[in-house]
Parts: C-alpha cells; sequence; structure tokens
C-alpha cells in the first residue's frame, strides 16, 4: 500500500503530458479534424523549448523555463498549421498530413540538434524541481498522493482542463466549435465559419501538443532526444479510451499513466515484480482496441472527424 | 486517374521535397548542390552502394506493396511498422531456436513472418470488418502492442551475449544474406529479400489485375456499398486485404531483420513502414510505381550516410526530405489542379493553331 502511495506523484508526473497532448487532441477532433501529428508536435515543442532554455538558462535561470514553455507553445502551433491548411484548405488525407508531420519533426529536429550540438540530443542545465504543497501535503494519505513532490506544470495543466471543459461546454464558442465536428453543414447554414473554427483548433491542438513535449523535458526527461517514446500516440489511446470528453480523458490519462509507471518501476519495486511489463506497457493500447469494439454502436466520437468540409456539398 | 497525372504529381512532390532539402541545407550553411551530389554518389556510384540500395528499396518495395494493397481496398493500414516487427519477431525466433539446413530453414522463415504479419493486421481487419472499427486507430494500437511485445520479449528469450537491447546474431544458416549475392555486390546489405519484393511486385499486380478476388477488393475500395449491393461480400473482402496487406509487411520484416541488418533491436518502430506509405502515395498505387517509388527512397536512404561523411550535412536530411515528399504527396490535389490548368491550355493552343491552320 505504501509503495502504491509513493509511486503517485510519479504517475501524476507521466500523467500531465499525456494529458496536455490528450485535451489538445480533444479540440482538434471535436472541431472534425483528426490530429494523429500528436506525437510529432510533441517533438517539436520538445526541441524548441530544449533549445530555448539551454541557451536562456545561464542568463535568466528558471525564467527561461517558463520562456521555454511559450515558446514551445509558438513553435506548435506554427508547425500545426501545416496539418490545417492540408487538411482543411487542401482537403488532403487527414491521417497522410498527420503521419508526414510527425516523420518531418522527427528528422528535422534532429538534423537541427545535429547541426547546433554536433549529437542529435539537447540537454538542459535544469527542470521544474519537484515540490510539496504547504499543509496539504501533512494530510494522512492524500497528502503524500496528490500534494507533494508536485511539479508547477501539473497545477497549470489542471486549471488549463477545468477552463478547456467551460469553454468547450458552456460558451457560444464550444458548441460552434463542438458543431463543426458534429454536422459541419449545419454549422455552417447557422453562420459559423467552419474553416476559420477549424483553424482555430488545430492551432490549439498544435499549442496544446507542444506544451506537452515541453512539459516532459522540463519536468522528469531534462533532455532532448529526438522522440517522445509514443507518448503522442498513447495520448490519442486515451483520447479515444476518454471518449472525446474532457473528464474521460483525465480518467483515461491517468489510469493509462499509472500502468506505465508500475511498468517502469517493476523492476525495483518487489511487489510488482511478478507483474509482466508487455501486460502493463501494452494494456492502454489494448483496452482502447476493446473500448472501440463496445462502443462500436454508441461510439462518441465526433461525426464527421476526418472529413474535410466542402461548402459546396451543402 | 491516368498515370500521366499520377506520375506528374509524383514528381511534382519528389520536387518540392528536394527544394526543401536544399533550402535547409542552405539555412545551415551547407552547398546543396554539392549535398545532392554525395547523396546520388552514395547510393549510386558503385556495386556495393548499389547493393545497399537495393538492400533498403527491398523493405520499402515490400512495406509500400502493403500500403497500397489496403488502399486499393479502401483502407488505410498504417500499422505496417507494427505487422512488419510481429513477422521480424517470428522471423528472429525462428532463425535463433530451429537448426536445420538453409534450403528449408528461409521458406520457413519466410513463410513464418508472413504468416505473422498478416495474423497482426487480420486482427484490425475483423475489427474493422465485424464492429467496424476504424482501421487507422486499431492499427496504431497494434503498432505499439508489437512494439512493447518486441520490447520485452527479444531481451527475455533471445538475447545476444553482449547487449540486452537486442537479440543474438543471426546465424549465417539463417540469415536472407547469401555469399554468391554479397560477393556480387562486393560486401553489400543486399540479400535474397530483393527477389522476395519482386516476385511479390508480379504476385500483386497479377492479382489486383487479373483475378476475381482483385475484381473484389478494388469493388469495395471504390463503393463498398456499391460493391455490397452487387453481391460482393464486404466484410470478408475487408478482412482478407488487410490480412494480405499485413502479410506483405510481415515479409518485409523478415527481409529487414533477418536479411539487411544481423539482428533485431528492441525500442525501435521500424520507419520502414511510415515510408511505405510515401512509397504507395508516390508509386499511385499500383505495384510497378511501388517498385519504382521505393528504389528512388533507396538511393536516399543508403546515400545520406555517405554524403554525411563528405559533408557536413547530418544524415537526417534523408529522411527529412522523405517526409517532406510525403506531405506534398497528400497536399497532391494542388497538383491535380495544376494538372488540369496546363493539359486545359496545351489543348486550348492545339485547338487554335489547328483552327489557324485551317
Amino acid at each position: 500500500m505504501n509503495t502504491l502511495i509513493s509511486i503517485f506523484p510519479y504517475a501524476i508526473g507521466f500523467t500531465i503530458p499525456l494529458l496536455t497532448a490528450a485535451l489538445g487532441g480533444l479540440y482538434s477532433e471535436r472541431s472534425g479534424v483528426v490530429n494523429i501529428a500528436l506525437e510529432g508536435l510533441m517533438v517539436i515543442g520538445s526541441f524548441v523549448s530544449a533549445v530555448i532554455i539551454h541557451d536562456l538558462y545561464p542568463y535568466l535561470g528558471s525564467t527561461s523555463l517558463w520562456i521555454g514553455l511559450l515558446g514551445a507553445m509558438i513553435a506548435g502551433i506554427a508547425f500545426s498549421m501545416l496539418h490545417a491548411v492540408a487538411s482543411i484548405n487542401l482537403k488532403a488525407n487527414q491521417v497522410i498530413s498527420g503521419t508526414a508531420i510527425n516523420m518531418i519533426a522527427g528528422a528535422l529536429t534532429v538534423f537541427l540538434a545535429r547541426t547546433i550540438t554536433g549529437s542529435g540530443n539537447i540537454h538542459i542545465q535544469m527542470g521544474f524541481i519537484p515540490t510539496d504543497i504547504p499543509l496539504l501535503s501533512k494530510i494522512p494519505i492524500i497528502g503524500p498522493m496528490f500534494f507533494t513532490k508536485t511539479y508547477a506544470t501539473t497545477w497549470v495543466m489542471l486549471a488549463v482542463l477545468i477552463i478547456s471543459y467551460f469553454l468547450l461546454y458552456k460558451t457560444p464558442f464550444g458548441l460552434r466549435l463542438r458543431a463543426c465536428g458534429e454536422h459541419p453543414q449545419t454549422a455552417d447554414a447557422a453562420g459559423v465559419n467552419v474553416y476559420t473554427m477549424r483553424y482555430i483548433a488545430v492551432g490549439i491542438s498544435g499549442a496544446l501538443a507542444g506544451l506537452a513535449g515541453a512539459i516532459i523535458l522540463v519536468t522528469y526527461s531534462s533532455e532532448f532526444n529526438g522522440n517522445v517514446a509514443g507518448l503522442g500516440f498513447l495520448a490519442l489511446a486515451a483520447l479515444i479510451f476518454g471518449q472525446w470528453k474532457p473528464l474521460g480523458i483525465l480518467g483515461s490519462t491517468f489510469f493509462f499513466g499509472f500502468a506505465a509507471t508500475i511498468a517502469n518501476v517493476s523492476q525495483v519495486v518487489p511487489e510488482f515484480k511478478n507483474i509482466p511489463g508487455f501486460i502493463l506497457k501494452a494494456f492502454p493500447y489494448v483496452v482502447t482496441l476493446a473500448a472501440l469494439m463496445i462502443f462500436s454502436k454508441s461510439s462518441q466520437a465526433p461525426r464527421a472527424a476526418g472529413e474535410p468540409y466542402d461548402q459546396g456539398k451543402r | 486517374m491516368k498515370w500521366t497525372k499520377s506520375l506528374f504529381t509524383a514528381l511534382a512532390a519528389v520536387v518540392l521535397g528536394l527544394i526543401g532539402g536544399a533550402l535547409l541545407m542552405l539555412v545551415t550553411g551547407s552547398n546543396p548542390i554539392e549535398g545532392y551530389a554525395y547523396l546520388f554518389r552514395g547510393g549510386l556510384m558503385n556495386m556495393e552502394r548499389f547493393g545497399n540500395t537495393l538492400g533498403s528499396a527491398t523493405t520499402l518495395i515490400l512495406t509500400g506493396l502493403s500500403v497500397a494493397f489496403a488502399f486499393k481496398t479502401g483502407l488505410f493500414n498504417i500499422g505496417a511498422s507494427g505487422q512488419m516487427l510481429a513477422g521480424g519477431l517470428m522471423a528472429t525466433a525462428l532463425a535463433l531456436t530451429l537448426k536445420l539446413p538453409k534450403e528449408l530453414m528461409l521458406p520457413i522463415i519466410i513463410v513464418g513472418a508472413m504468416l505473422a504479419g498478416a495474423l497482426w493486421a487480420a486482427i484490425p481487419g475483423l475489427l474493422k470488418a465485424i464492429f467496424n472499427v476504424h482501421e487507422v486507430v486499431a492499427t496504431i494500437m497494434m503498432n505499439w502492442i508489437a512494439y512493447w511485445m518486441v520490447y520485452y520479449t527479444v531481451p527475455a528469450y533471445f538475447k545476444g551475449p553482449m547487449l540486452e537491447t537486442e537479440s543474438a546474431r543471426i546465424p549465417d544458416y539463417a540469415s536472407l544474406r547469401v555469399s554468391w549475392l554479397t560477393k556480387l555486390f562486393q560486401g553489400s546489405y543486399i540479400n535474397l529479400g530483393i527477389f522476395i519484393a519482386i516476385i511479390a511486385v508480379i504476385i500483386i499486380a497479377i492479382i489486383l489485375d487479373k483475378t476475381t478476388l482483385g475484381y473484389e477488393l478494388k469493388a469495395v475500395g471504390f463503393n463498398r456499398y456499391a460493391a455490397e449491393y452487387a453481391g460482393i461480400n464486404v466484410p470478408k473482402n475487408v478482412a482478407l486485404a488487410m490480412g494480405i496487406s499485413g502479410g506483405l509487411a510481415g515479409l518485409a520484416g523478415a527481409a529487414f531483420y533477418v536479411g539487411y541488418a544481423y539482428n533485431m533491436q528492441i525500442g525501435v518502430l521500424p520507419a520502414a513502414g511510415f515510408d511505405g506509405i510515401a512509397v504507395a502515395l508516390l508509386g499511385a498505387n499500383s505495384p510497378w510505381g511501388v517498385a519504382a517509388a521505393a528504389f528512388f527512397f533507396g538511393i536516399l536512404h543508403s546515400g545520406k550516410g555517405y554524403m554525411s561523411a563528405m559533408t557536413h550535412i547530418p544524415p537526417d536530411i534523408g529522411d527529412t526530405i522523405i517526409a517532406i515528399i510525403i506531405y506534398f504527396a497528400a497536399t497532391s490535389i494542388l497538383f491535380e489542379n495544376l494538372y488540369e490548368k496546363i493539359m486545359k491550355k496545351i489543348k486550348a493552343n492545339k485547338e487554335t493553331s489547328t483552327e489557324a491552320a485551317a
């Protein structure tokens, strides 16, 4: 039990980037654009923040971390526009466009990293330091689980989650955005500019995915190495398993994050030694397949996701 | 689509990809003309390098065929990487377990890898056929299940003497490399896989163009409702198309892991699976087009190391160019419109000139 509590902070640390990327995917898919480029956008975010922090840390100290996060978001937006142009204006196959962006991101960042540093890796001097929240961390059980060794980014992202929920479900903007993903023709007839909404949604997904990549860097990895180990695809699985809903995503990302953390520590923690790592690591993908099977008749997937919008077909 | 139009869009994507690469070289302070000269020389300048190009192309032909075959049935197999891993793991397992003469060993390995790949793709195929689960999502999930399967199986059962992160070396009697071919190409990576790939191109061309099965698969790809109305069993064809597609990717796994490479590394989702999408797009999903596109990418792959050794350009430029080409192949509607415009102009010019002559 104590071991379980003690791995909670690590599980949360692993969950947050996953949650961030999955939220990005939520915006995009809810507006009707499938975004399997999350992985590549995360790599871009991780790369840009690594370069910024590496260069600015000697002058600005820990302020550079926040500038790095911001830079990652801007780079994510810029790169996601490639996907937006392809899938919104040029009516490209969104899966191919997303795959192309994943590949460009992986190759281009390593190319640039090698040009800058000579090797494909970029180290940052310092990341965020996990801290205990005063008072709250003293609460028995809950304190050690949720309020010890927390990163500043964790609280920022929980706030973003709550804001996203209100934005998508309680504002006219959110209603319009979701309408573009369910029935773009109707949204258009009601006066919503489907193209603009989709651009905004893809841009937000780029910002969040870039941020997710940067969060990995400034919390637990502290090194850019050209990939984010498939977390973008894990986020995609979490988005589906969470049935395209903010709270569902919170649940699924934590579920997957916890499983991955147990798999990572199973070598050193005797309690988990008997659980095969393969089962834990493959578990998110298997349950997502199972969920797709079970919910195939009543899927909550945005109905128009993946289809380019053609005004002429209205 | 007319083949001239496919060729035009493919060439446009390639040219833009090369221009993108040239810009990157310029920005990072290198000479693009020099860079490309070394890149293409590195892929073609002697028998050894030409053999390496064919060795790289082998995997790409098979993954490209895999993606293209699924496309013909209206399916998007983005899981060629995972199917390659499944095939490669089966091939590695057989190669390191069985001890038989090479003549027996190779057919067993090849068939085993093909079946493993087919099985890995048949799961998303069946999910699509029975539950209408989107094959893109399902094959992505299968990719990562395969990734972790290899990650934990290889160190546990097929570990080499030195490293935890790779399998033991594939013994000579189980490798697709044969001495006469290696000698002919002066010690390059080329192996029997190239013949498997060429045979696969021919067989897939025959299946698609000359058989009832091919006709049904294409009919499902054009319009599944019309196909259903015409009495074609759509679910059966969907599952079958995915199975065959996966079998091709499984063969790519064998060609790569027990032919091109000496062992199986863990923690890598083979890029060839995604490059296969580019190959299929550029080849306009036709088997011979796939072979040509794979050869071109083979040059980029085997030439990039030489280029990077002779200049200061990092080898990752090769992958960047391929990725840019895919992006422009995906947005081919741009070039299709351009092609239509050019053709219209040519037609109009002809008409005015014939009128003038009359």
